[in-house]
């Protein structure tokens, strides 16, 4: 028995954790009956990939080819965008979308439909999949594309890994011609400023905001602004760069090498790393040239920070609210959060593209995603929340949430039915069910 | 170019130690028994360097076609890095001599039928490094697990005897011993993260050891302090211990 989480190190379980390297592997263990899901590397915060049993996809890591002409990279879905970026930057090539953490599987990319800093010109991860092929629980292996059984493919874009396991994915780098990222920093006095700059038309391709949830009254929503595009060889300054403009120094890197007491954080010092982290951004504009690793991963760099949190663990609220809402909804529930009194640390926010999908989470409009230490308050503020959200016809992330019921699911994912539906009939009379804790709980299996 | 001829490939350790050798430049010639994945792995090293790999079938059981085996390599390699083990059913080994045998012949006999036949063709140029993943579990025979630890005893005192002999000629040996490491091997044991490595590790250790020309080296540091203390707790004292 192995002991697992996500990353909210909440819930903890005891589960027995299976890996395979190779697909006949696989299937030999979807002769067990019971339960069972696909455990990536556990960076969703939540529950997503617990259940008694798990199928561990780390070992399930191989590059199966690249085609240099298009970028088009075919591989297992146990290969880390880390071990992407190790690899193909040198080479000239980025990968598409990415999260705030380089430290996640493709297939959890896939199965969680990720987002990062670009989905308002470029999507989600989902947009760039040409083609997967997947097992189903019952040991088959579907080859799935946009043209080939595209309600499968459509519906493992997204569904958490119930339709399946991911085992490799075919999608399209972006070329790049350096490593670094030409960055711009823009402090905002509070959240009308920070929605101007994000819907002021500009050439970014990267946009997001850290947002202090603790700062009230005419402060509200100050955030500073962060921004970039790939820099061409030409912006880079000094000399080591331009001699190698696709190659990193090694990163330094820390590690958080024992849980901290849960009196650490609270609301003292989290107020003030806040107002620190605010005011170390100075009025005004500021431009530079970052390496990618500082200006995607910047907590990569911090080996289990989710240890800061301490044993009790933290949760992740993260919501989008459709445009169609308008500012003042938005407003209006970042107004309850800081009137709550419980802390938060940076929160960040984004504003999505149009997105039309089965079950994922983006659609055109403004997220914000908060973290917060696990306490009976933070539930009941997330209730709270929860009756805004909907009200205002958003909703919430699936990688992020670890206490969602099954009726704020069902109220605010419209594909909630036929998901249902499809899951079961993949699940009928087949030895291992898939099935995690999370789709328990949102009401997706019995 | 260097070619490394890594026995015992598809083995976790086995695989970091391949993509390393790959990334500093070396060909490589992997062996072992699991062909499949001994593909998957090849594959996955053309396309992270674009360099050519050699996959050969090794089954260290196999002692009689041993000399053949190492015959019949494309390239005679400038390193040899054995990274075959088998950790047996502590609870049956016991019992069923046919399991026990498995154990001992794999981590032990067959390595040796295998090292031989690489130390007779280094011995005769005069250059090559050689390299044996023995373990901690060698270093005192404790309940569970000790048809595993003598037979890494075993390969300790084998690779001691072949660095002795080697060194007139200017071969050099070194010996692995690894702790906890997150491998395939212990999958399923909980295993104390802080003394606990990573595959990767044992890699980047085994990669340095051969630059540096070291003898033993433990992986991670701690354990050759661990190891020396266990070593000398007295018999009287050991034998009522279960660790």
């Amino acid at each position: 028995m192995s002991t697992i989480s996500g990353w909210g190190n909440y819930p903890v379980i005891q589960a027995e954790a299976n890996g395979f390297e190779t697909a006949t592997k696989l299937q030999e263990q979807l002769r067990a009956p019971g339960e069972a899901i696909a455990y990536g590397n556990g960076r969703s915060y939540g529950d997503a990939p617990l259940q008694k049993r798990v199928l561990m996809t780390r070992r399930f890591n191989k590059f199966l080819a690249f085609d240099e002409a298009g970028g088009i990279l075919r591989c297992e879905s146990g290969v880390l965008l880390a071990d992407i970026l190790e690899v193909f930057v040198p080479r000239g090539w980025f990968p598409p979308v990415s999260p705030g953490t380089k430290y996640v599987t493709v297939g959890g990319a896939v199965a969680a439909d990720i987002h990062g800093k670009n989905h308002h010109v470029e999507g989600s991860f989902g947009r760039h999949v040409l083609e997967m092929e997947v097992m189903r629980p019952d040991g088959t292996v579907m080859v799935c594309s946009r043209n080939r059984h595209p309600e499968f493919f459509e519906l493992t874009i997204g569904a958490m890994g119930l339709s399946g396991m991911i085992l490799n994915a075919t999608f399209r780098l972006k070329p790049i011609k350096t490593a670094y990222i030409h960055k711009q920093t823009v402090r905002a006095d509070d959240l009308e400023a920070v929605m101007n700059l994000f819907e002021e038309p500009s050439h970014w391709t990267y946009s997001v905001a850290w947002v202090d949830t603790l700062a009230r009254g005419a402060a509200l929503g100050r955030s500073i602004m962060i921004r970039g595009r790939h820099a061409a060889p030409e912006q880079l300054t000094c000399t080591a760069q331009r001699q190698a403009p696709l190659k990193l120094a090694p990163q330094r890197q820390v590690d958080v090498p024992f849980y901290f007491p849960s009196a650490a954080l609270n609301r003292r010092t989290m107020q003030a790393f806040n107002a620190a982290y605010y005011h170390r951004c100075r009025k005004g504009t500021e431009q530079s040239i970052v390496d990618y690793e500082q200006f995607f991963y910047p907590l990569d760099s911090i080996g289990r920070w989710n240890r800061i949190y301490g044993r009790r663990g933290f949760m992740q609220y993260q919501f989008v609210i459709p445009k169609a809402a308008g500012r003042g909804a938005v407003r209006e529930i970042l107004q309850h959060i800081t009137t709550s009194g419980l802390g938060s640390f940076l929160a960040v926010l984004k504003l999505f593209g149009e997105q039309e999908s089965f079950i994922s989470f983006p659609m055109a409009g403004y997220t914000l995603a908060l973290d917060f230490p696990v306490s009976l308050q933070a539930l009941d503020l997330f209730k709270e929340l929860d009756a805004m959200v909907a009200g205002h016809g958003g909703r919430l992330y699936l990688a992020k949430d670890a206490r969602m019921d099954a009726s704020m699911f069902a109220r605010t994912y419209a594909n909630v039915d036929d998901f249902r539906q499809a899951v079961a009939l993949l699940n009928d009379s087949v030895p291992t069910r898939f099935a995690s804790f999370l789709s328990r709980r949102i009401g997706i299996t019995p | 170019m260097k070619q490394a001829l890594i026995l015992g490939a598809t083995s976790d350790m086995g695989q970091a130690f391949a993509r390393r050798c790959a990334a500093e430049g070396f060909g490589l010639t992997l062996a072992a028994r699991n062909t499949d994945v001994l593909g998957l792995l090849a594959n996955d090293l053309r396309v992270r360097f674009n360099t050519e790999i050699e996959t050969v079938l090794f089954d260290a059981l196999d002692m009689a076609g041993h000399p053949t085996f190492y015959k019949n390599l494309k390239h005679r390699p400038d390193v040899a890095a054995c990274f075959v083990g088998w950790l047996g059913d502590a609870d049956a080994v016991h019992k069923d001599f046919t399991a026990a045998r498995q154990v001992l012949d794999t981590n032990y006999t067959g390595v040796v039928s295998i090292l031989d036949r690489v130390a007779e063709e280094f011995e005769a140029r005069g250059k090559g490094i050689i390299i044996g993943v023995s373990s901690v579990a060698g270093d005192r025979g404790r309940q569970p697990g000790y048809h595993y630890g003598s037979s890494k005893a075993a390969l300790t005192a084998y690779l001691s005897g072949l660095r002795n002999r080697l060194y007139a000629s200017g071969v050099h040996v070194i010996t692995v011993k690894p702790g906890y490491c997150h491998t395939k091997m212990v999958e399923h044991f909980d295993l104390p993260a802080a003394i606990t490595s990573d595959p990767e590790q044992v890699a980047h250790a085994i990669y340095k050891a051969m630059k540096r020309k070291q003898n033993v080296v433990y992986v991670l540091w701690m354990w050759r302090w661990i190891m020396l203390a266990i070593q000398h707790i007295p018999e009287a004292l050991f034998k009522r211990l279960r660790m």
